[in-house]
């Protein structure tokens, strides 16, 4: 070992055998600063894991999506507008979609009722995602039975419950064919929800949508590219939210790391000088203080950040999962993929290590420049 | 324990820095494990089949709020959509989520 | 040898509370000798010693060690002879609470960074010379004022200085106590060491090994 380093593990054992002089205390201190360490890296690993997730998934989705509007609000689009928009330049294909929500008053749960394009689904028979079939728990051969717009009983039975590993966009499905669809909702033949355009080439999109707005004047057209950029937003702004709760008791952590880090008390103050007075220079006495804040903090950003990474990873950030979904009854269950951003662990290392550090280190400078003689008073 | 015989080796006391020293390594270790971890798993295998059903049902939203339609379909919502679904049903916009809907709204 | 020119040392100096605690004192400590600083509380003693060991510098005079000029050496350097050639015990003995004995009599060699085998080696052979040989691990807070004392003599020769400095040694301990404490300082003595102690104890001056005793009295000195 060199004798740079030797002396480095010198100070390192004299800072935390002085530390271990109050270990509740210095236990308790550390056991704050994981704990906000553990929450803010859980928000910021849950959150860029489910905004990656996001994008991943729903790039996949329709490149457009065209819907009507009358006064202000979304209304059943007539399928000749699909006619209407004839052939435009790059639209490589055209449907109607058909989809609309049930909210089912039995465990005041929303549904999401969709018919699948190219997918035959017998008549008085449903396809229900893994969270319906949790949550009024389904499985195949089982019957549900929903009052329809016209107050009839429509019975359907469940034919196949959607892959559990695709929750996370498919919880609250309920796929049935076109012909029940229309008879539950009362909608006529010839009516669509919205109509979904798909586009080959991704620089056409933009013009794809100005000849819409043009052609269409009534819809208005919903872009993938902004449907991703509303899932980058969101999480986002979730994260922020979190961010803003959590600030109250992060700055009471920080005065209180202040008060701790920063307050020498004259016993601290008397060894200092002792430790110059027996030859200790005034640089050895500040690294050795450097020590003390850097590996509480780097102590505590480790533990809180491993905490965060197991919890998020593998326990599916079941602490404030409810928060950050919503106030949904449905939950969809998921594990969420280990997406891990490199600048924002950095981000969080720098803000939970240096401060600490610094708020330890600067107070001693004082003291440990003041005359040895000190202790002969 | 210690100083009992004069032919003992000198006495050597653990030093306060190797536990927490071996913590830290250990800690710093994990952290890498952590790294690699996301390297590794961090792809969008797991998601081919979620993926396949988006394309497959021409998907727009996550179905992670399902409490009212503009919070389903975040992105199919426009401005004016809220307090229309779910009675209970709170605003995704920044000061919906801190104002709970009115109260009549609220009653079964 | 030791030197001292004019020394004089203010403290508060140019404030209406300025004070002079010692003045215009001239002195020759000589080597491998036991001097012995004597006088009334406030008389300059503990001044002039911080002085001596590079704790503090004159506000004006000169302080020579050998050939060396002290006066006009920056702190790290006024460090670096510290560590080297004084020891120091202190009137309260100035242990660090809460560490063990091993730990506070190796505390001066941490900034050299030897081996540590090596220092832990050293730190008890002296533990052992001294009769501490079984207190190694105990916390210091639990120790007795000879215990304590005897630890702070093996702190002070940890880097084996050839000067050692101490300031009321006797404060704290009992007749019998400091009657053993001079019987150790006389041992270092012959051992090679150069010793300098302020005392207003009887004990400390008119023990048998003591080569001079200084009187000083209102910061100055009275007489041989």
């Amino acid at each position: 070992m060199s004798h740079f380093l030797r002396r480095q593990r010198y100070l390192i054992d004299f800072t935390l055998a002085s530390l271990g002089r109050r270990k509740g205390k210095n236990l308790g201190l550390l056991g704050v600063y994981t704990l906000i360490v553990f929450l803010l890296a859980s928000v910021m690993l849950f959150s860029q894991s489910l905004r990656r997730e996001a994008g991943l998934l729903l790039e996949n989705a329709p490149e457009v999506v065209v819907q009507r509007m009358v006064a202000g609000r979304h209304d059943l689009i007539p399928a000749a507008y699909l006619e209407r928009i004839g052939k435009v330049r790059g639209v490589a294909a055209k449907y109607g979609r058909l989809w609309g929500y049930f909210y089912d008053p039995a465990v005041q749960a929303n549904y999401t009722l969709l018919v699948p394009r190219d997918q035959e689904i017998k008549s008085g028979e449903m396809i229900v995602g893994a969270g319906i079939a949790r949550t009024r728990g389904l499985g195949a051969g089982d019957y549900l039975t929903f009052r329809s717009a016209q107050g009839q009983s429509f019975a359907f039975r469940v034919a196949d419950v959607l892959a559990s590993d695709a929750e996370l966009v498919s919880a609250d499905l309920l796929l049935v064919n076109e012909a029940d669809y229309r008879a539950f909702f009362g909608i006529a033949e010839g009516m669509y929800t919205d109509l979904a355009l798909e586009v080959r080439n991704p620089q056409e999109v933009r013009k794809v949508a100005e000849k819409l707005s043009v052609m269409l004047p009534d819809t208005r057209p919903i872009l993938r590219e902004e449907i991703l950029r509303t899932y980058d937003a969101l999480f986002q702004w979730r994260q922020g939210i979190v961010f803003v709760l959590l600030a109250g008791s992060l700055l009471a952590f920080v005065i209180f790391a202040w008060d701790k880090a920063s307050g020498l008390s004259a016993e601290e103050k008397r060894e200092i000088g002792i430790l110059k007075a027996i030859g200790w220079e005034t640089a050895d006495v500040i690294r050795m203080k450097f020590w003390e804040g850097a590996l509480v903090s780097l102590g505590a950003f480790l533990l809180g950040y491993l905490a965060a990474y197991v919890h998020v990873f593998f326990f599916d950030a079941a602490l404030f999962a409810p928060v950050l979904k919503g106030w949904a009854v449905l939950y969809p269950q998921f594990r969420p993929q280990p997406f891990v951003d490199g600048l924002q662990v950095a981000t969080l290392f720098f803000f939970t290590v240096f401060p600490y550090t610094v708020a330890t280190v600067v107070p001693i400078w004082r003291a440990a420049t003041t005359d040895p003689d000190a202790v002969m008073r | 324990m210690h100083g009992s015989s004069a032919n003992a080796r000198p006495h050597r006391p653990g030093r306060a820095g190797t536990v927490p020293l071996l913590l830290l390594g250990a800690g710093l270790l994990l952290f890498t494990v952590t790294l690699l971890d996301a390297a590794w798993r961090g792809n969008d295998t797991a998601l081919a089949s979620s993926r396949q059903l988006v394309a497959r049902l021409g998907l727009t939203d996550l179905a992670l709020f399902t409490e009212a339609r503009y919070t389903r379909h975040l992105s199919q919502a426009d401005r004016h959509t809220a307090f229309q679904d779910h009675p209970l049903a709170l605003d995704h916009f920044p000061s919906g989520s801190l104002v709970p809907p009115p109260a009549r709204l609220r009653q079964p | 040898m030791i030197r001292l020119n004019d020394i004089s040392k203010a403290f508060n100096q140019g404030q209406p509370n300025e004070f002079w605690a010692v003045r215009d004192v001239t002195l020759d400590i000589e080597d491998n000798r036991i001097t012995v600083l004597r006088g009334p509380s406030g008389s300059g003693k503990t001044t002039l010693l911080s002085m001596i060991g590079c704790l503090s510098r004159p506000t004006s005079g000169r302080i020579l060690l050998g050939e060396r000029n002290l006066s006009g050496l920056p702190e790290r350097f006024l460090t670096q002879i510290r560590r080297e050639t004084f020891g120091f015990i202190f009137q309260r003995f100035n242990l660090i609470a809460g560490l063990t004995v091993l730990d506070n009599v190796m505390l001066p060699a941490y900034p050299l960074a030897p081996d540590h085998g090596a220092l832990v080696q050293r730190a008890t052979a002296l533990l052992e010379q001294f009769g501490m040989g079984s207190k190694v691990a105990s916390k210091v807070e639990w120790l007795s004022g000879g215990e304590a004392q005897r630890t702070a003599i093996c702190r002070a020769l940890l880097n084996d200085p050839q000067i050692l400095i101490a300031d009321e040694p006797t404060a704290n301990l009992d007749t019998r106590l400091s009657q053993e404490f001079m019987t150790i300082i006389g041992e270092l003595k012959a051992a090679g060491r150069t010793l300098i102690l302020t005392s207003h104890d009887p004990v400390v001056s008119d023990a048998p090994c003591v080569d001079r005793v200084i009187t000083l009295r209102d910061g100055q000195v009275q007489a041989d």
